[in-house]
Formats: C-alpha cells, sequence, structure tokens
C-alpha cells in the first residue's frame, strides 16, 4: 500500500497523481465562473463585430445621431458605475461579517441596476415609438440585439441578486453565500466592462459617425 | 485524515483571501478613475472640444481601453497570481479570440462591401 502510494520512493519517476486529494467545495468555482464570462465575453465580441459590420447600414431610416440621446446615455452610465461601486460596499462589509450593511449595499446596487434597466427601456420604448423598430434597418436590428442582450444579462445579474438577498437573510454569510456573492460580484463588474465598449461604440462613435 | 483535509481547507481558504484582495481604498480609486474615464469622453463628444472627428474617435477609443484595464484592476481584482494564473491565461486566449473576431470581421466585410459591384452599375451594364 504505501509502495502503491507514494512509488517515487522506490526512485522510479511518477507522472500521475497516485490518489485525487480531496478538495473543499467550492474550490473550482471562481476559475470555472471566470472561464464562463470569458465565453459570455466572446459572445458580446460577436455581437460587437455584428454591429460594427452593420451599424453604417441604415436603410434610408435613422441614423444614430437622430435617434441617440447622450445626457441620458451619460446618466445611465453613471447608473450602472454607482452599482458597481456599491456592489465593491456589499463585498468590503461581507468580508468584515456585517450582515445587515451587505443586505443594505446589495439593496442600494440592485436599485442602481432597475434605475438602468428602467432608462434603457424609456429609451428603446422612446425609439420603437418614433419607428425606430428593430426590423427598420439592419443598423437597427445590430443594435437592439447588442443593447439588448446587455440589458437582459443586467436583468438576470438582478434577478440573482435578489436571489443572493433571500439567501443571505436566511441563512446569513455562510460559505456558500460568500462563494456566491463573489461570483456575482464579478459578473456585475464584467457587465460594467461590457458597457463600457457599448457606451464608447454604439453611443459615443455613432453620435460622431 | 480529517485533520488532513482540515489543513487543505485552510491552505484554500487562506488561498481564496488572496485572490479576493479587495480593499476600501482600492475601490475608491477604481470609482474615481472610472469616473473621469467616463467622464471626458461624454464631454469630448457632446462638446465637440477636439477639431477632428476622426481624433476624437482615436481618443475616446484609448480612453475606453484604459477604463477596461482600470475596471479589470480595481474591481475584477486580475492579477498574474490569482489562481496560479489561469485566469490570466483564460483572459489572454480571450483577448486574442476578440482581436481576431473582431477585426478579421470588420477587414473582410469592408473589402467585401468595397469590392462587390453597387446594384446601379450592374443594371447599366445590360
Amino acid at each position: 500500500m504505501t509502495v502503491a502510494v507514494h512509488p517515487s520512493q522506490t526512485g522510479e519517476p511518477v507522472f500521475y497523481l497516485a490518489d485525487e486529494h480531496p478538495h473543499p467545495e467550492g474550490y473550482s468555482t471562481s476559475l470555472g465562473f471566470w472561464i464562463y464570462l470569458m465565453s459570455d465575453c466572446l459572445i458580446f465580441a460577436i455581437l460587437f463585430a455584428t454591429y460594427g459590420v452593420l451599424g453604417g447600414n441604415y436603410a434610408a431610416g435613422p441614423a444614430p445621431k437622430d435617434l441617440f440621446d447622450l445626457s441620458l446615455v451619460a446618466v445611465n452610465t453613471s447608473m450602472l458605475l454607482l452599482s458597481s461601486i456599491t456592489y465593491g460596499f456589499a463585498m468590503l462589509t461581507m468580508q468584515q461579517n456585517k450582515v445587515a450593511q451587505t443586505q443594505v449595499w446589495l439593496a442600494i446596487t440592485g436599485l442602481f441596476g432597475l434605475a438602468f434597466i428602467g432608462i434603457e427601456l424609456f429609451e428603446f420604448a422612446h425609439m420603437i415609438h418614433e419607428g425606430a423598430t428593430p426590423q427598420r434597418s439592419a443598423f437597427l436590428s445590430a443594435f437592439f440585439t447588442l443593447v439588448g442582450t446587455h440589458g437582459l444579462h443586467v436583468t438576470c445579474g438582478l434577478i440573482w441578486l435578489v436571489t443572493l438577498m433571500v439567501q443571505v437573510g436566511k441563512f446569513g454569510l455562510i460559505e456558500a453565500n460568500r462563494r456566491r456573492l463573489m461570483c456575482l460580484s464579478m459578473f456585475w463588474h464584467f457587465l460594467d466592462v461590457v458597457w463600457i465598449g457599448v457606451f464608447t461604440f454604439v453611443y459615443l462613435l455613432g453620435v460622431l459617425r | 485524515m480529517s485533520t488532513d483535509t482540515h489543513a487543505a481547507g485552510a491552505h484554500d481558504h487562506h488561498h481564496e483571501g488572496g485572490h479576493a484582495h479587495s480593499t476600501f481604498s482600492g475601490y475608491m480609486l477604481g470609482f474615481v478613475l472610472s469616473v473621469v474615464l467616463t467622464a471626458i469622453p461624454f464631454w469630448l463628444v457632446m462638446s465637440g472640444a477636439l477639431p477632428s472627428k476622426q481624433i476624437t474617435a482615436l481618443v475616446i477609443m484609448a480612453f475606453a481601453i484604459v477604463q477596461i484595464v482600470v475596471h479589470m484592476v480595481y474591481f475584477l481584482h486580475m492579477n498574474t497570481t490569482s489562481e496560479n494564473g489561469w485566469t490570466m491565461m483564460a483572459l489572454i486566449f480571450t483577448i486574442v479570440m476578440v482581436v481576431i473576431a473582431l477585426s478579421g470581421s470588420l477587414w473582410v466585410m469592408s473589402h467585401l462591401n468595397s469590392n462587390m459591384m453597387p446594384m446601379h452599375q450592374m443594371s447599366g451594364m445590360k
């Protein structure tokens, strides 16, 4: 038995693990979640590429200059940025084991996220009301797909956030909940990174064009 | 055996503590940098401060890249040591894929657009 577990003592080189050493639960979660985020990043890259290719095909319809209200986009951007920093505060209070404060910061993050989605839906409704529907031109199809996918991600993040608040309320800041909050933190900040691309390439460059 | 598992758990907990690595000053620095890096491009486009559109476009793209790096470092806590460098490897692989997908699509499709014969010329050839 000793020889089987430690064959290297006999002098032979060993190129495999003789036995699986135990990993605690959630050992590989953060790396796995990071790899999920990277695959999500590829989805957005393809949507950005699609927008880049089709973004100039207006089909005699409205152009970005006619549609986008940059001050509204600036407000929207600040909502997402503020929600990022408040999630950061939630993570800091989580590290200090303050359950109530963590919940408060999570709730504030959720409100900012909700404001972001609300403003985005208002913008979409306004555009559709003016006849700039996804079916109008290739530019608008690509725009609604890219920005809508981002908005859908934020919506999923909000549902996840509420779920975790219920979890923390029920079970407190146990190890599993800390791990889940860590994953949502990565997801939330990742969406903010994607939004940097959206407001730069879609809105700012669109208005410049 | 139970002490062995406990030791492994303690080790991994310590490892994750090193991974989290978040401080109040780090978040605040990242936030202030992000606000500045967001406000300047918006101001440049909305006021038209720069004389040429092309220069403005290049400048705001540069600001976007810097801000993405700021978010990666201060909010996502990217570094070369977390998870034994595997998160960084995954990130570098993704960046390579993204650059190929974006530049390839734009390059191929712009050539396709410029080399396709426009419809009105085609009807004139009949």
